[in-house]
């Protein structure tokens, strides 16, 4: 069998955290994420699985430990990654449009480039007909559509996500879980999720990282076989039920009673 | 359109109400038109002191206007400093509460002796006291920026300049937009209380303040009710531009600005 050598995109060695005031987020964590992997965190709070977005964004240092992503220190990879955030982050006195087209200004893309880049994003996500409104009259799914159109349109080839869809309702939900996946396709990102929700992690996930907490540490890393493209039906799979109830059984046990 | 004439029609009432008080109270107590003049006696000395009048409102105005708008530029110049360097805000945001506390007719007098008497002397009176809700409102707005906001512009590798401008600035301006509004209303007091120390550098032109101490000095009450009616008018009317202005910038996106919903 001949494989190909993937070298890891994103990869932690001996990386520890630890709080200002000495406590520890995060101890002594191996990690390595491959291109093309659909890697979501899942644990208690307190595993510190936002503080791995973070680092690996390099939003916060390490405490010990060495962190690379693309071969590059975080901070020189920045470039070619996007952090979607819990709440999406959108700023209120742009309209969807320049909103949409923020990384891309920041990044001193000119102005047609942009325009060009925004206008297919927004088709892409269903939103063009409310390019020219402001975020508050959009309802939360949009606002989160919003905000993937923008980490998107800087052509990231790793996403960061923490905990997106977490103030949405189940539907919503859904329909963007489907919708990342089916960008996903045609993009091929690597992406790097956190959620509370057991359900969504296996639906999205190639491998389902669960953490325990106290510090943080790796409980076990369980891969996630369901073959792509996953459609809605695949939620009343009972192949997609049985992982669901093995994930929920081993993250009961990474909690301490 | 009936619903929205209403709260007029009403508002109208009250102030007819008001007025017809007002006469009663003078026939029943008989009180003499130097302590209170009736409202045809006030009506009589607007129309027949109608240049003197703008003409005292229009000086005040300058003075008020001039110094708000100076307050605006110099108190965001200094909330950019103090929202890009916190050791220059430790070190000086103190000192802007300082300024606010620190009361106005006493320092007049100083500011007078410094820049002599005349409309730039309570120009600078004006500026200074407006000078505070600026500074203390529009810095508040540049450093309350969401964490999550600000750490979306570094994983885009925003320089300073575009964290400042792009991030900080734009939502700030809510904020601004009220200290403009409270520096607005005080920067007519500062204005008229100058104008009481300061108010004319040349005998018989000068202010509203100016004017109110030369007609109670003379005892011409009804012409004094006509400059506090012109100072009152002065002051809504600084306010109301201010609120068409901020009205007319954040409607679009922020909750505060937008038009009451009918009740």
């Amino acid at each position: 069998m001949t494989q190909e050598f993937i070298a890891p995109q994103v990869e932690f060695a001996g990386v520890t955290k630890r709080y200002p005031n000495g406590g520890l987020v995060l101890d002594a964590l191996d990690l390595a994420i491959v291109k093309g992997e659909f890697v979501t965190l899942i644990g208690p709070s307190g595993c510190g699985k936002s503080t791995v977005l973070k680092l690996i964004s390099g939003l916060t240092p390490p405490t010990a430990g060495t962190i690379q992503v693309d071969g590059m220190t975080p901070k020189n990879a920045r470039e070619t990654v996007s952090y979607i955030f819990q709440d999406a982050t959108l700023l209120p006195w742009r309209t969807v449009r320049q909103n949409v087209g923020l990384g891309l200004e920041l990044e001193g893309v000119n102005g047609t480039r942009r325009a060009q880049r925004t206008a297919s994003l927004l088709e892409l996500v269903g939103l063009g007909h409310v390019a020219e409104a402001y975020p508050r009259e959009l309802s939360g799914g949009m606002k989160m559509r919003v905000s993937i159109a923008r980490a998107l349109a800087t052509s990231p080839r790793l996403l960061l996500m923490d905990e997106p869809f977490a103030a949405l309702d189940e539907m919503a939900r859904d329909r963007l879980n489907e919708e990342l996946l089916r960008l996903r396709a045609e993009q091929k990102w690597t992406a790097v999720f956190v959620t509370h929700s057991v359900a969504e992690a296996v639906f999205l996930s190639t491998r389902i990282i669960v953490l325990a907490a106290h510090p943080g540490r790796i409980h076990a890393i369980i891969p996630v076989k369901l073959p792509f493209p996953r459609l809605a039906t695949l939620r009343a799979a009972p192949e997609f039920g049985a992982l669901t109830a093995h994930i929920s059984r081993t993250l009961r046990e990474a909690i301490p009673q | 359109m009936k619903a929205r004439l209403l709260p007029l029609a009403n508002a109208l009432a009250v102030f007819l109400a008001m007025l017809v008080l007002w006469q009663l109270v003078l026939w029943i107590f008989r009180v003499p038109s130097y302590m209170l003049p009736s409202p045809w006696a006030v009506a009589r000395a607007v129309v027949a002191r109608f240049p003197s009048l703008v003409s005292s409102l229009a000086i005040t105005a300058g003075e008020a206007g001039g110094g708000l708008l100076a307050s605006i530029v110099a108190g965001v110049l200094i909330a950019l400093a103090f929202g890009q360097f916190r050791w220059v805000r430790r070190m000086l945001y103190p000192y802007t509460i300082l300024l606010q506390t620190v009361p106005i007719v006493a320092i007049a007098p100083l500011i007078l002796m410094w820049v002599g008497a005349g409309a730039i002397s309570v120009t600078v009176i004006a500026f200074i006291i407006s000078l505070a809700p600026v500074i203390a409102n529009t810095t508040q707005g540049l450093i309350s920026v969401e964490e999550n906001l600000v750490h979306l512009f570094l994983v885009y590798n925003a320089s300073p300049a575009q964290l400042l401008f792009k991030l900080r600035l734009p939502h700030a301006v809510p904020s601004l937009f009220v200290g403009i509004r409270i520096a607005s209303g005080i920067s007519v007091i500062g204005a008229i209380t100058g104008e009481l120390y300061a108010g004319s550098s040349r005998v018989g032109e000068g202010g509203l303040g100016y004017a109110i101490l030369y007609a109670s000095s003379q005892l011409q009450t009804d012409y004094l009710f006509a400059l506090v009616l012109a100072a009152t008018i002065l002051g809504f009317s600084f306010f109301f531009i201010v609120m068409f202005l901020e009205w007319y910038f954040l409607h679009r996106w922020h909750e505060s600005a937008r038009a009451p919903e009918a009740e």
